[in-house]
């Protein structure tokens, strides 16, 4: 046994120029199958598992019958753990009990397979040859051009038949216009989301953020998709506080509205913090100045978030003057032209 | 009625009319009178301003001022009404342990009377939000799929889906409102205390911010689903599931190869 080493230095500094098969371990006895004591303590084991699952499965049925969901959150989450976990016992003692039969108690003598060149011998690969070139021959493939022009015409233009419908799907139909505009327009009243309620100027006070849609937004043919793009947050602060706007009057009265949609990859910004005027995007941290125009001023966002120019119509309710004057959200639209 | 007019020159008719006026006009003020909503305000006399006066003179001044108006360390106290100052001395937030990103929640320093004496002299001090009526924190008045949608659209970017909390820029928090009372939760959205912003009853009304409690206290009984993990999403949960999980699956894979001793 002095060649089982699996010790590779090289002897002398080199290497062999072949490595001798080491062979298989020295076969070790277990303890059950020198002692008769071990071998049975082996058998109770196995035993006990498998008792193990008849209890879980047991208990399965009983907590079944008892403890059924009573509606409550509590009482679901009771019925699930109870289930669960009578269920893990009854499947777990038949797998520890089938491994640990299989380990303590079959035969554990190693057997080793050796592995086999899988090439051909030469002369079944002549014969596979000598078949191959027969057929290529039978079917006269070098001779009838237009046969063959026709298989590879029908191969190469079966694919589209998947390929067409797969790009075709996709978007339904290729107007990118419609990413651009929102539903906001001049004179479309600012309204709570989700409830729908107009909003009055004088009902917004300092350090106030009103989460707000489009008047009317439910009435539109895809009204989720619409609010997706027109979601605006509105903040009341001191108009002292305000140092720079989008566009000269777009806010009212220390009222500035801006689109709730990131810059950077779209997701809703609305971390409003109020002594700071900070908006920060949750996804990736970018931080928008609601004092200072929506300038970015931390974080991957390269433009601000576009601004709502707003005003009060007759009633003293809030309304957009225009609509956005550049596309919301990521830069990607905006490129597009 | 006959009996009636006979005797409506009676010498006692005057006395027993005003009498009934009496009677009557109890009656309807019994009826009509709202019968919460001063409930605070009634509570307050003139001595518990007094008391609450020197409280705010030996625990607030320092930084709020001597007559609360403000000083370089504290803002002006003057118009931030009862509410304000039942949340932040309720919550402990004030008096102020250190300065810091934010002041955090803390055991309150006073017992519920100085608070009131509190928040009864700052109240005289200008007119401001009061706190709620019991009737308006009742979380079983409101409806919890209404509060969940108000919620979700006004206050789950910060406090999370479900409450839980989250983070804001430069250490700051929005904290978890699991265990906030119902009486704080309606205070901190009519004041807007610190980082958050202020939800007045134009913005979410006194029935939807019952709504949200509702909504918050529903959450507290946790998930159908079994634990929570904290209810911070793919993280905990995640950390779970790679840690626990596969750390159960790799022991097993090792114990099925191992020989048998």
């Amino acid at each position: 046994m002095s060649n089982h080493s699996t010790d590779l230095t090289p002897v002398n500094g080199e290497l062999p120029d072949r490595f001798e098969d080491p062979g298989l371990h020295e076969h070790h006895e277990r303890m059950g199958d020198t002692d008769p004591k071990a071998n049975k303590r082996a058998e109770r084991q196995v035993v006990v598992l498998f008792g193990l699952s008849v209890l879980g499965t047991l208990a399965f049925l009983v907590a079944y019958a008892i403890v059924p969901p009573d509606g409550t959150v509590a009482g679901i989450r009771m019925s699930n753990l109870l289930l669960g976990l009578a269920m893990f016992v009854a499947l777990a003692g038949i797998g520890l009990a089938a491994v640990h039969w299989a380990k303590s108690l079959m035969n554990d003598h190693e057997v080793a397979e050796e592995r086999h060149p899988i090439r051909s011998d030469d002369a079944t690969r002549e014969v596979a040859v000598a078949k191959l070139n027969d057929g290529i021959k039978d079917s006269a493939i070098g001779r009838r051009g237009v046969l063959k022009g026709a298989m590879v015409s029908s191969l190469a233009l079966f694919p589209l038949a998947i390929a067409v419908p797969l790009v075709g799907n996709i978007g339904g139909d290729w107007d990118v216009s419609r990413s651009k505009h929102t539903l906001w327009k001049r004179g479309t009243r600012l309204a709570l989301d989700p409830t729908g309620r107009p909003i009055k100027a004088a009902d917004v006070t300092i350090g106030s953020v009103f989460h707000v849609m489009p008047e009317g937004i439910e009435e539109a043919e895809h009204p989720l998709n619409e609010k997706a793009k027109a979601v605006v947050l509105m903040i009341r602060m001191d108009p002292r506080d305000i140092r720079s706007e989008q566009g000269d009057g777009w806010s009212y009265d220390g009222i500035v509205a801006f689109s709730k949609i990131c810059t950077h990859v779209g997701c809703p910004v609305a971390l409003y913090e109020q002594q700071t005027h900070h908006i920060l995007c949750p996804c990736h941290q970018s931080t928008f100045d609601a004092a200072d125009g929506a300038k970015v001023v931390f974080g991957p966002a390269k433009r601000p978030l576009p601004q709502l120019p707003i005003t009060v119509d007759d009633e003293g309710y809030l309304v957009a003057q225009d609509g956005f004057n550049e596309p919301i959200g990521p830069s990607f639209w905006e490129r597009l032209t | 009625m006959k009996a009636l007019a006979a005797r409506r020159h009676h010498r006692s008719a005057p006395v027993v009319l005003l009498l009934l006026a009496l009677l009557l006009t109890g009656a309807v003020y019994a009826i009509a009178a709202p019968s919460s909503a001063d409930a605070a305000s009634a509570t307050t006399s003139q001595s518990d301003i007094d008391a609450g006066e020197k409280l705010f003179q030996a625990n607030c001044a320092t930084c709020h001022g001597a007559s609360a108006d403000g000083t370089a360390s504290g803002p002006s106290l003057i118009g931030v009404g009862a509410a304000a100052v039942d949340f932040q001395v309720g919550t402990g937030r004030m008096p102020a342990k250190m300065n810091g990103a934010q002041i955090q929640a803390a055991p309150a320093q006073f017992d519920q009377e100085q608070i009131s004496q509190l928040a009864a002299y700052v109240a005289s001090l200008g007119a401001g939000p009061s706190i709620p009526t019991a009737d308006q924190v009742d979380a079983s008045k409101g409806d919890a799929a209404n509060g969940g949608a108000i919620f979700r659209t006004n206050c789950a970017m910060c406090h999370n889906a479900v409450g839980a909390g989250g983070a804001l820029s430069q250490g700051k928090y929005a904290p978890s409102l699991m265990e906030t009372s119902p009486e704080h939760i309606y205070e901190a959205m009519l004041t807007g205390p610190q980082s958050m912003p202020v939800f007045n009853d134009a913005n979410i009304t006194p029935d939807e911010k019952r709504d949200v409690i509702a909504y918050l206290e529903q959450q507290r009984e946790g998930s159908a689903g079994g634990l929570t993990l904290g209810s911070l999403g793919p993280v905990s949960e995640g950390l779970w599931a790679w840690v626990a999980g596969l750390g159960l699956l790799i022991g097993a894979a090792v114990w099925i190869g191992a020989k048998s001793s």
